[in-house]
């Protein structure tokens, strides 16, 4: 079993809220500088980010995760991960014609730009990606699995999208196998403040809109980096495990 | 008054199975689409107005024992979500005005949020 030191949840240029140094290239640096093995990239109902920090990342020994944070029609963020590229695409395929046509004012959200791996841009997204995609949080989880991946909901103590704010509680009908609390409280914080979460695994990760709040709060124990793999861990099955701190 | 003269006055759609609305008295009003807030803010006997259709403002509506829910702005439970209602015995009206408007037309006709 191997040690990874890990963020799953974090924002490259492409979120309209991230900062302009959530470039590739330094995101990988700050990762291996912080002694992270394992990260996701997780822009807002978007994807095209991925394939550059993918690239940067070759010969950094730093694996890099496809991934996205949904915002669902419940106004619930979520982080969905995959193991592959293509799987990834295949859902932005599936989310792109449910985000809403409205246009993206840079002056106010920031700019939304696609970049290379040397962080040269290549496009700017118009379209807004801080709105909801017409898609459940059930039917988001579908989705997810279908392709091969894993839906965890993203900071679920936040005020702003986070479910147990939105929805009060994790809906009885889904199999959730893990939940992200922000890094502003503590596991045992959030059990005693939540108490309808109990008996999910809680991770924590950066959410970083800046290069300082990549944090690598989350170490898992697996065979390798792959989805399947965190999922026995956040299960603490065969062997595999997770710990925060 | 009375839920159904609420529903005549209105214009609302029951989704969830017929009752005695006329011998149903809502005693409050209460709005939110976060189902947290709904959960702490909402009244026993009280109406709900929320554009939120998540299968959960079931939960919500019979934990607090709610009269019933007005879902406004066209949104639509899923099916699965009107026959768990059923199954609770929970009342959902549905909309196409928004929440304001109905907000507004239940302040008129005297409903007050205690």
């Amino acid at each position: 079993m191997e040690s990874f030191r890990a963020d799953l949840h974090l924002h490259t240029v492409l979120s309209p809220c991230a900062e302009i140094e959530m470039l590739p290239s330094l995101i990988i640096a700050e990762a291996v500088e912080r002694g992270i093995r394992l990260i996701a990239v997780t822009d807002h109902n978007a994807t095209g980010n991925v394939i550059a920090v993918q690239k940067a990342a070759e010969g950094s020994g730093l694996i890099v995760i496809p991934g996205m944070e949904l915002q669902t029609r419940e106004e619930v963020h979520v982080l969905c991960l995959f193991d592959t590229l293509e799987q990834a695409q295949a859902f932005q395929a599936m989310v792109d014609p449910l985000l809403p046509d409205i246009a993206n004012n840079p002056d106010y959200f920031g700019f939304q730009l696609v970049v290379d791996s040397e962080g040269k841009i290549e496009r700017e997204e118009t379209r807004l990606l801080l709105t909801s995609a017409d898609i459940s949080i059930e039917k988001a989880l579908e989705a997810t699995n279908r392709l091969g991946g894993i839906l965890i909901p993203a900071h679920v103590n936040r005020k702003a999208f986070g479910l147990i704010e939105m929805l009060g509680f994790v809906p009885e009908n889904m199999h959730i196998e893990a939940l992200e609390i922000s890094h502003h409280v503590t596991p045992e914080q959030a059990y005693q403040l939540y108490p309808q979460i109990e008996g999910y695994p809680l991770i924590q990760n950066g959410d970083a809109h800046q290069l300082a709040d990549i944090l690598g709060a989350t170490t898992y124990k697996i065979e390798k980096p792959t989805i399947a793999e965190i999922r026995l861990a956040l299960n603490n099955q065969d062997g595999r495990t997770f710990s925060i701190g | 008054m009375d839920l159904q003269s609420i529903i005549d006055t209105l214009e609302l759609e029951v989704i969830t199975q017929p009752k005695d609305f006329a011998g149903m008295f809502p005693t409050s009003g209460y709005t939110s689409d976060l189902l947290s807030c709904a959960m702490a803010g909402a009244r026993k006997d009280g109406v709900w107005i929320t554009l939120q259709s998540h299968d959960n403002i079931v939960a919500v509506a019979a934990l607090l024992d709610l009269a019933a829910i007005i879902i406004t702005e066209d949104a639509r439970p899923e099916e699965s979500t009107v026959a768990r209602a059923n199954s609770k015995n929970i009342t959902l009206l549905c909309t196409s005005q928004p929440t304001f408007s109905i907000v507004g037309k239940l302040w008129e006709m005297g409903l007050r949020s205690e």
